[in-house]
């Protein structure tokens, strides 16, 4: 990062309670290979600063891109008038508690950086990878993306506040899309863009791909004449896959502190969880031990420090069952007086940190998935995420998978296709039976976590083993 | 316009500079989105968060012989700066290129025309703003975001051709919340602020609230007799940008629509149109093509037209008609019918009234099925008189059904609902929608 970002805190002529700068800086490469062919080769370039100002109580922001000291004092200037225009009708006065002094450094553990493929070599993985998933001419589409995203961080404040923070994130997509008549079937590597990481190239390990491809063609095929999935109610038990969705949208959004608070009442929603039920909420069954975990190496949300300056650290939300703890950031948790996280994130340079997830885990437990599918006379196994819904309260929740087969007298039979299930989230998570050991862990993400006013999108972890589910309300598709 | 006036020179000047770098072998386009903006978080009628936002992008997408490969930076108006940057980021597409396959689809810059709209507005400065909008929403649980500024989209390319679209907007949106916890949802957006039109909404949400105000009645799941108010067809419509009225998805296997390619028709009186005559979006796509100022998508209930681009045409040699990259709406109004305002609750005689929708998604895609729930003022309905704000529910329905045999009637009046998504930039435009009445919609859960 070549500007001084320090230099430029220190020039600032400025009345103010607290300042803090933080510089983003992020190039993504882009590989998108469509049934063989290049669809899109795309470096993106984005850097800027944003200025934070508390005056009054109040803060006020000013996102700008022109890295220069004339254009910092412009910017703090602004986000002092906004925290003064705001500051009498701020919805929380705030101090400088809220914004600790935070020095240290952060890198994500790569293997292998991002020159050690050529550019040419990459595109080529992807299109080998195209020609994988056809395995058939039943396959009509196929596509192959790679995205090596690297993000430069840099925060300084007035209260002495120095962290550098420098991710390298690798996001992959691999999709088959057959179709024989009527039927149309898509199978991808795990859900869409499910396999993102903090990681190097290594992830592009062609051996590894290529029979991932292999399969995700196969199973797409094998979709076209697999039966429907039934309209019952059954023993449900979902792969890790399938548990990130259920983890980020029926545990992490309705613990969001900002939510309870109201502040996407407008926008994402609210939730059905209270102030006071941190402590006494029976979220779900004993087996359920749920972690805020910024610190699991490789998984995609991980880092030292949140934007405020907060400690990253493992947190139990949810242990045996009882919630505990929410995602609530330093200002959130002075606004509500519980505890919370370091969970204030902004998605770049030019949008306000606020409550997010990072890596939101269920902690794995003592079933192996053998055990598991064994001990189920009849039930249903879903993998892979292609559709999800939940109400703004984050109660009555459905969702849809890729793939799924029977359970029947303790074994995995039949292939089903469009599986679908649908549940109220408390009691969903009180139905949890079983849970899978070390052996049945995933790890998986998103880079597409949305929510905010202004929106922001934002990469989260999740990693969850194999799960099972009693009396679970399943369907298939269009009649 | 203010801030970002000049940068309409700059962009010309990055344009001369690196349109006269390029060899004779080599075609360039060049987009720019850009803007200035002032953002307002409310919530319970106070500031939660406050501030600016300067940005912009340019896009170099750089031909040569049959392969391609695109870099964007950032945009400062910095001549100097971004002149610099955007020559290294040339460089760094001309070392790419020998690396990449040749392109079989590639869509070489074309001269369709240039454009130059600006439209001034009269916005609130970002430091008047509080006092000018608070202190009208005292006394009820308001919440919502206010963004206001300039926003910026520009073309040019090689072939010469030059587009230029600015334009000074605002948009407040919010909800009004009653201590059940159900809520008014409502936008105010233009060109203008206007504290009377504001007050006048506000004091008409606020009997509405009275209206919510009231026991929740829980309704089990089932099919009912449904009216959807224009917002709740608004969020219905976007899921057609999701996969669906897209040519190369449908090409692909991957729309919703591929039974209306296939014959299958929804009903006469749904009519879907492309109309950039209102002129909120610019009509130019990023490939610089110019989208004609109305295109019929389904008449009648029949499909007409898809969208469109011009590398989706080249590959399967059909006719382009300037569609986004993602083929999806970017000006979509739908047909008003002949059902009065008046005559609604009389005529959905029994059944649910719903303001919005949340949450949508494809439930089966290829069989056009799409689930979602409920939200902000629903209400049950019995002889044409509301009876009482509902317990939300979630709807899993074909679109084939529910605006095919089982589309009643539309509304004879329509709303323009604002797209106030800040995703990355603030948006442009919106959608004019009527309501519909359906028949046995179909709920469950």
């Amino acid at each position: 990062m070549e500007f001084d970002l320090q230099r430029a805190l220190d020039n600032l002529q400025l009345n103010a309670e607290w300042v803090g700068l933080r510089q983003v800086s992020e190039k993504a490469a882009t590989r998108y290979v469509r049934d063989g062919h290049p669809e899109d080769n795309q470096i993106s370039r984005t850097q800027g600063v944003m200025v934070e100002v508390l005056a009054n109580g109040q803060f006020g922001y000013a996102a700008t891109n022109q890295l220069d000291p004339q254009s910092i004092q412009a910017a703090a200037e602004d986000a002092r008038n906004q925290a003064i225009a705001a500051a009498p009708w701020a919805v929380h006065s705030f101090t400088p508690a809220v914004r600790p002094k935070a020095v240290g450094q952060y890198s994500s553990l790569v293997q292998q950086p991002s020159n050690a493929i050529s550019v040419s070599d990459l595109v080529g993985l992807m299109t080998q990878v195209c020609e994988t998933l056809k395995v058939s001419d039943k396959v009509v589409q196929t596509s192959a993306l790679a995205q090596t995203v690297e993000t430069e961080q840099r925060f300084v404040s007035s209260n002495g506040s120095d962290v550098y923070q420098r991710f390298f994130f690798v996001e992959t997509d691999y999709t088959a899309t057959a179709q024989e008549g009527t039927v149309t079937q898509k199978r991808t590597d795990n859900g869409q863009l499910a396999r993102c990481y903090q990681a190097g190239l290594e992830v592009f390990d062609p051996g590894a791909v290529l029979a991932r491809a292999q399969q995700i063609g196969q199973q797409a095929v094998e979709l076209l004449s697999a039966e429907e999935c039934p309209t019952t109610t059954t023993t449900l038990v979902l792969a890790p896959d399938q548990m990130m969705l259920q983890i980020h949208e029926s545990i992490g959004h309705p613990l969001e502190l900002d939510r309870i608070l109201g502040d996407e009442r407008n926008y994402a929603g609210s939730s059905f969880v209270k102030l006071s039920d941190f402590g006494t909420l029976v979220y779900g069954s004993p087996l359920m031990n749920v972690t805020f975990d910024p610190t699991v190496v490789g998984e995609l949300a991980g880092y030292a420090f949140d934007d405020a300056g907060m400690p990253a650290a493992k947190e139990y939300l949810i242990r045996e069952g009882l919630l505990l703890r929410g995602l609530g950031s330093l200002e959130s948790q002075a606004r509500a007086q519980v505890p919370g996280v370091a969970n204030f994130r902004a998605n770049s340079w030019n949008r306000a940190p606020i409550d997010r997830m990072a890596n939101l885990n269920l902690e794995p437990g003592t079933t192996s998935f053998e055990a598991m599918i064994g001990s189920i006379e009849s039930g249903i196994f879903m993998e892979s995420n292609r559709s999800w819904s939940i109400d703004d309260y984050r109660n009555k929740f459905q969702f849809g998978c890729e793939y799924a087969r029977r359970i029947e007298n303790g074994r995995l039979t039949t292939t089903l296709r469009n599986p679908n299930y649908r549940g109220v989230t408390n009691q969903f998570w009180r139905n949890l039976v079983q849970v899978g050991d070390r052996s049945t862990l995933g790890i998986y993400g998103t880079p597409y976590c949305g929510k905010g006013e202004p929106n922001q999108v934002i990469r989260v972890g999740h990693a969850s083993p194999v799960c099972a589910f009693t009396n679970i309300e399943v369907f298939g598709g269009a009649a | 316009m203010s801030r970002l006036a000049p940068w309409e020179d700059s962009f010309e000047q990055l344009c001369s500079l690196l349109l006269s770098s390029l060899t004779p072998n080599e075609q360039l386009s060049i987009d720019l989105a850009g803007e200035h903006s002032h953002f307002m978080r409310l919530n319970h009628a106070k500031v939660r968060q406050a501030g600016t936002v300067t940005d912009g992008e340019v896009t170099l997408r750089l031909i040569h012989g049959q392969r391609t490969a695109t870099a964007s930076l950032s945009f400062t108006g910095n001549t100097a700066i971004d002149s610099a940057a955007a020559l290294d980021a040339l460089r760094d597409l001309r070392q790419e290129l020998p690396q990449l396959p040749e392109d079989p689809y590639l869509v070489l810059p074309q001269n369709y025309g240039s454009s130059h709209e600006v439209y001034p507005g009269q916005l609130l400065s970002p430091e008047e703003a509080p006092e000018a909008i608070l202190p009208l929403v005292q006394g009820v649980d308001f919440t919502g975001i206010y963004g206001s500024g300039e926003i910026v989209r520009a073309n040019a390319n090689s072939a010469g051709q030059r587009h230029w679209f600015a334009t000074e907007t605002f948009f407040l949106d919010y909800s009004m919340i009653a201590p059940s916890e159900k809520a008014v949802k409502a936008t105010i957006a233009g060109q203008a602020w206007d504290a009377d039109k504001f007050q006048a909404q506000v004091e008409e949400a606020k009997v509405q609230l009275q209206s919510l105000d009231r026991p929740v009645k829980t309704i089990a799941p089932g099919r009912y007799r449904t009216y959807l108010a224009p917002a709740a067809i608004a969020e219905i419509l976007g899921m057609f940008s999701w996969g669906a009225i897209s040519e190369s998805s449908l090409r692909q296997g991957g729309s919703a629509l591929a039974k209306l390619r296939e014959g299958k028709t929804l009903s006469p009186k749904f009519t879907l149109s492309e109309n950039f005559s209102r002129g909120t979006v610019p009509r130019f796509n990023s490939l610089g093509e110019i989208a004609p100022e109305f295109i019929p998508v389904i008449e009648a209930g029949k499909l007409t037209n898809t969208l469109v681009n011009a590398r989706t045409a080249k590959e399967y040699g059909v006719a382009s008609n300037g569609a986004s990259s993602s083929e999806g709406l970017r000006a979509p109004e739908i047909s008003p019918g002949t059902l009065s305002a008046a005559e609604i609750l009389a005529q959905l005689d029994t059944g649910l009234y719903l303001s919005n929708l949340h949450y949508l998604n494809w439930s089966d895609r290829v069989g056009g099925r799409i689930t979602g729930m409920t939200r902000y003022a629903c209400f049950w309905v019995e002889q044409g008189k509301i009876v009482a704000p509902i317990q939300d529910l979630r709807f899993d329905d074909s679109l084939y059904t529910f605006l095919g045999q089982n589309l009643e009637a539309v509304t004879d009046f329509r709303a323009f609902i604002a797209d106030v998504d800040t995703y990355g930039s603030r948006s442009l435009g919106g959608a004019l929608v009527p309501g519909m009445l359906i028949r046995d919609f179909t709920f469950t859960l």
